[in-house]
């Protein structure tokens, strides 16, 4: 792959196939976290680093075990307990080794542990059949679209807080609605990459 | 099957090694100290100490950065739990009280107005341009309300917020949380220490009072019925409502907007009113005292000046001892005010309330003869507040003045105050035209003076006497002659028979402002008289001071009083301070007042080690504070309450007191006619009491 086939990857992955608001995984945070801004950026940075680490142990895990031995479709249960225990692994290891990001991502890197989008992630890699870099880009591009529909999301929150809300639509009514038109908007850009 | 197991197994077994193998490499050790107390903390959160949650102020105190006694939220015990964790002693902290401070609601503010709908503080004030201080007043939104995790704040039906005290932990979320500054943490020493700041939303009546009492909130507070909170108001800034109620000359009522339009209010028959339910009720409403830091503060003097400064040193923790030459405390509120005006009973009242805070008083102890500046200090008085008050009386200085039946001013009533027999003839003329020259003519007339007379060199617009005395004295039937000046007393046999007097005319003004009186020439009158009371003056009489060395010292001016800066009331003897009469020679009561919290400030800083001089946002002339000309759109001024009184045939002969006070329902209804001043706001027409700002009105 090219230099530009790289970047049409990448536009693909944050924009045109965002993993919340394209493909709808993840959503469960997508609402719990949104409500303020800097819960929501810790949220997308510690997504970041989960799924480029997920993905790369996953991608590691299919090639290397269940592929030898014949047992993919035992894909599921093996990247759930993959991603679990490495979430497990660096939370115990950054908060001996890196206390300050280990306080900046706070109660979020646990939270990730269940996060749907991260285990979507790991099988969209394999069914895609990247290789290794291509796995790790995809990986990464994925989860900076998570985090840009959370933040803007999250933005958009905000100014709830300055407007006129009927009683009904108040809070996660219209939390969905939004996320509603958000996605619309993302289907905007369909037509940005040919896949 | 067995591929599946083996694989899924090892890759758990792999798992859970790594998991296990991390768990104890990568051991992070709990301080089992931190943890006890992190258990003690309540865990609200509420970041009122200064530090993120309970967890990191655990951590704090563990590590010795934090003491034990910062949680806000838990209150002493928990500050008493912690310590015992810790092992050492709680020390005191004293506790903090949210205080809403602005009392401009929400029903006509402009935020209100243009962006209806908002529903958040922090909302209305971004669409409105960023953060800024109320100079509109309370948006009324109630972010304070929904933020205080105490649930001690609730909007009241005036759309202001109100503080629950009991449940309110001083954590300061409110305080964070409103975009416009008007609701803030303050304590005790905070509210004694701090004076009017030209950054403050003063009224008129706030800015021009010398005690700077908040005299639209105790009017505000008598107006709903909140008789013990309006005193406790008053107290804040003036231990002695029941004294200035009734004695003030109330400049406050000069500079009162509603006078611009009308009657000004009557706001110190109102102060009067307040102080009236407390001793009604015979029980003193007593503030919070911070617990007693064993340190030991000399007054000397036990007039308004020396009470005020014991009171709020009291307040602050100290030990005030004050030291009082005269049998009884008081001062010249004893000695020169006459119970008709001002009755002991309610004077003696009134400083018991002072006393029981922990004040000590030495009566019979005049500086100089029974100690000095240097016993004082030996006895292990850290400071030493001076104010003894302006009892000299100056001399008429013309030819007779030794003859009997010639009396100072204050001799009389000071005569008077000591229960001493005071009887004068049945033709008695006072000169001066001041509050004691008004004082001695009504109190001869009451001992029975068939002619009274006061002569003053001056005309009536010029006498410095309050005007209702002078009205007062005038139905009592005392005469006035205007524009005279004694030139010489006339005597037979030692005894005075007669005094002659000059006519005098007005001149130009001199440095006072004041027309000059220049005498006629050849308008020499003689009167018959039995008596002359000279109540043309006092000044500081300081003779005591030359009693010792470090006395001598102090610094004097050509006036003959202590040489002391009015606001900071240091002499130039470290130490040293001195206010009231003392320093700004014979004045009003409510001046002392004001100089004696002045002075509880100066010796707080100064034993506390820190700077006594002001800041140079400190108001020192009321005339700094801009104010309206004119008002508009105000409601109907209504008519002025008048204070009930003795008719004149029952005043004749005794002393009962004259003044009878409002009624409650009188309070109310004049309560009603206060505007409710800001800096630049007032209350409307068609607005209730829940003010709004007048400049939003447009």
């Amino acid at each position: 792959m090219s230099f530009g086939d790289y970047m049409l990857f990448i536009v693909g992955a944050v924009l045109v196939n965002n993993i919340l608001l394209a493909q709808f995984l993840g959503n469960c945070p997508f609402l719990g976290v949104s409500k303020r801004m800097d819960t929501a950026t810790g949220m997308s940075m510690a997504v970041v680093f989960v799924i480029t680490l997920a993905g790369a142990c996953t991608w590691l895990v299919q090639y290397y075990i269940l592929i030898p031995f014949n047992i993919e479709y035992l894909q599921t249960i093996f990247f759930i307990l993959v991603i679990a225990s490495l979430v497990q692994l660096v939370e115990i290891i950054m908060q001996k080794t890196v206390p300050g990001l280990y306080r900046a991502l706070g109660i979020y890197l646990p939270l990730i542990t269940t996060n749907c989008a991260v285990l979507g992630v790991a099988i969209i890699n394999i069914q895609k059949e990247f290789d290794f870099v291509q796995m790790l880009v995809f990986s990464f591009a994925s989860a900076v679209g998570y985090g840009l529909a959370l933040c803007l999301f999250a933005g958009i929150r905000e100014r709830f807080a300055l407007a006129r809300i009927p009683k009904v639509f108040e809070g996660t009514a219209l939390g969905l609605v939004t996320a509603g038109f958000m996605s619309l908007a993302f289907s905007g850009f369909a037509g940005l990459v040919g896949h | 099957m067995l591929v599946e197991g083996l694989a899924l197994g090892g890759l758990g077994l792999v798992a859970a090694l790594g998991l296990g193998v991390a768990a104890k490499v990568f051991y992070v050790e709990r301080d089992p100290l931190v943890e006890a107390i992190e258990g003690a903390l309540p865990g609200a959160n509420c970041g009122g100490c200064g530090f993120a949650g309970c967890s990191s102020a655990a951590l704090a105190i563990a590590s010795g950065k934090a003491a034990p006694n910062i949680c806000v939220g838990g209150g002493p015990e928990v500050g008493a739990a912690v310590a015992a964790i810790l092992g050492v002693e709680a020390g005191f902290r004293e506790p903090q009280v949210a205080t809403p401070g602005c009392t401009y609601g929400v029903d006509k503010a402009d935020l209100k107005y243009n962006y209806d709908g908002v529903r958040d503080c922090r909302a209305a004030v971004l669409l409105a341009g960023g953060p800024k201080v109320c100079d509109i007043g309370c948006i009324g939104l109630g972010s304070c309300a929904a933020a205080c995790p105490f649930g001690a704040i609730h909007i009241g039906p005036d759309n202001l917020p109100h503080v629950d005290p009991l449940l309110c932990t001083g954590c300061g979320t409110c305080e964070r949380v409103c975009p416009k500054d008007i609701i803030v943490l303050s304590n005790t020493t905070a509210r004694i220490l701090g004076f009017n700041s030209l950054k403050d939303c003063l009224a008129p009546c706030q800015s021009t009072c010398p005690a700077q009492i908040d005299i639209p909130a105790y009017i505000k507070a008598i107006g709903q019925g909140r008789f013990a909170e309006a005193v406790s108001i008053i107290k804040e800034h003036n231990p002695l409502p029941l004294v200035c109620g009734r004695v003030c000359p109330h400049p406050c009522e000069s500079a009162c907007r509603r006078g611009l339009e009308g009657d000004p209010v009557n706001i110190n028959h109102l102060k009067r009113f307040a102080a009236d339910y407390e001793m009604g009720t015979g029980q003193h409403i007593q503030p919070f005292c911070l617990p007693k830091n064993g340190r030991k503060v000399a007054i000397v003097g036990g007039g308004p000046a020396g009470l005020t400064a014991a009171y709020y040193l009291a307040r602050l923790g100290y030990s005030p001892t004050i030291f009082e030459a005269m049998p009884k405390m008081g001062g010249m509120t004893r000695y020169g005010i006459p119970e008709y005006r001002l009755p002991k009973a309610i004077l003696d009242w009134e400083i018991q309330g002072i006393l029981d805070l922990g004040v000590e008083a030495r009566c019979n102890q005049a500086m100089g003869k029974d100690f000095t500046l240097e016993s004082l200090r030996q006895e292990g008085f850290e400071a030493i507040f001076l104010g003894v008050g302006a009892w000299g009386s100056r001399n008429l200085g013309v030819d007779g003045e030794e003859l009997s039946g010639v009396l100072p001013g204050t001799a009389m009533l000071i005569d008077r105050g000591l229960d001493k027999e005071t009887p004068v003839g049945e033709k008695v003329v006072i000169i001066g035209g001041g509050n004691t020259a008004i004082d001695c003519a009504r109190t001869c007339w009451r001992l029975g003076a068939k002619e009274v007379t006061v002569l003053y060199r001056r005309s009536r617009s010029e006498m410095p006497a309050n005007d209702i005395e002078v009205e007062e004295a005038e139905r009592e039937g005392v005469k006035f002659h205007f524009l005279a000046a004694p030139t010489r007393l006339v005597g037979k046999d030692g005894k005075l028979t007669g005094l002659e007097f000059l006519k005098m005319e007005l001149g130009e003004p001199d440095a006072s402002g004041r027309r000059r009186p220049v005498p006629v020439k050849g308008s020499e009158t003689i009167l018959e008289v039995d008596n002359v009371i000279a109540a043309i003056g006092q000044f500081p009489d300081l003779a005591f001071l030359d009693g010792d060395q470090a006395g001598q010292q102090v610094e004097r001016t050509k006036w003959s009083t202590i040489k002391a800066d009015e606001e900071v009331t240091c002499t130039n003897i470290p130490g040293v301070f001195a206010g009231g009469d003392d320093v700004l020679g014979a004045a009003t009561v409510v001046q002392a007042i004001g100089m004696g919290r002045k002075a509880a400030r100066a010796i707080h800083l100064y034993l506390a080690g820190q700077d006594p001089s002001i800041s140079p946002d400190w108001v020192k002339n009321p005339k700094q504070v801009t104010s309206l000309k004119k008002i508009e759109n105000a409601p109907a001024p209504g008519q002025r309450v008048k204070m009930p009184e003795l008719h004149v045939p029952e005043r004749a002969m005794n002393f009962s007191e004259v003044e009878l006070g409002l009624t409650e329902e009188m309070a109310r209804q004049e309560s009603q006619r206060c505007l409710q001043c800001g800096l630049i706001c007032y209350r409307r027409q068609g607005q209730p009491d829940t003010i709004a700002c007048a400049s939003c009105a447009k």
